[in-house]
């Protein structure tokens, strides 16, 4: 498998859908290559950081604002 | 427990308010986040938040349910958002290439890749970290930005995410991946640098 082919068919790597014959090419070549080691990595770092910045909670006055819009536009619809 | 979704939207459809607030209270959260990531703007996630769920008690009437409520609230969501960044005047431009997000080494040559730093992610994420990441996420066409959020943030599966857009599972996929790639390439030099201080 060549850097290239290992590139594009990343994402089914890291989210499990790759066929096992080739998971394993996959595997094979990153013991070998580090930059496409590095690249793996740093993709799936990219996926859980996103991931982990995800929960900011919603402003109490944006939640009040909401009640109170809707209270209004929809009662009596 | 819990009610379930169902219910409280056949109790909305029977004419109940309270019903139509406890969904509210359910997905407001998840909704405002969603906004807010494709918006990035307070006010205009705001107002996308309020028109969203408008236009929800409006349209719940007509749902037959033949998707989840979720996947139906979540198409409406992005529409909404969708809809406010093309009546403005900042949607990026294409996504480049696939090319231009990969790194430039034949077989035999290496190029210098970094690796990024060995922080646990809540180290990783400061405000700084927090604040280039979604500039990096503004910079993704809309199409492929509400991908990425629904997909990776949200956890949608591609069925969901596919249905949600109105596009096949093979699209979502194909966006899915060039997403990550430009997202990991506008974040790499910033990470790296970390890196190096570490060092």
């Amino acid at each position: 498998m060549k850097c290239r082919e290992i590139l594009e068919k990343l994402s089914e790597y890291l989210d499990g859908e790759l066929d096992p014959k080739l998971c394993q090419d996959l595997e094979t070549h990153l013991e070998d290559c580090h930059p496409c080691l590095v690249f793996v990595n740093t993709l799936k770092k990219t996926i859980t950081l996103y991931k982990y910045s995800g929960n900011e909670p919603l402003p109490k006055e944006v939640h009040l604002r909401l009640h109170d819009y809707l209270k209004k536009e929809c009662r009596g619809c | 427990m819990d009610i379930s979704d169902q219910v409280l939207v056949e109790k909305v459809k029977a004419g109940d308010f309270q019903a139509f607030e406890a969904l509210v209270n359910r997905y407001e959260g998840k909704v405002y986040r969603l906004s807010m990531r494709m918006l990035r703007n307070q006010q205009d996630a705001e107002d996308a938040l309020q028109e969203t769920f408008l236009q929800v008690h409006r349209g719940l009437k007509n749902f037959e349910g033949r998707s989840t409520f979720s996947t139906w609230l979540f198409r409406l969501a992005t529409n909404v958002c969708l809809m406010k960044i093309r009546h403005s005047q900042t949607e990026p431009s294409k996504l480049l290439s696939f090319e231009d997000y990969l790194p430039q080494h034949e077989e035999g040559e290496h190029p210098q890749l970094q690796d990024w730093p060995d922080l646990p992610d809540e180290t990783l994420l400061s405000k700084e970290s927090r604040e280039k990441m979604l500039e990096a996420l503004e910079k993704l066409p809309a199409e492929y930005r509400a991908i990425f959020i629904l997909r990776d943030i949200e956890g949608f599966s591609n069925a969901e995410a596919g249905e949600t857009l109105g596009i096949s599972v093979a699209a979502v996929k194909s966006r899915l991946h060039r997403s990550r790639l430009a997202l990991r390439g506008m974040l790499a030099e910033y990470f790296e640098k970390k890196k190096q201080k570490e060092i």
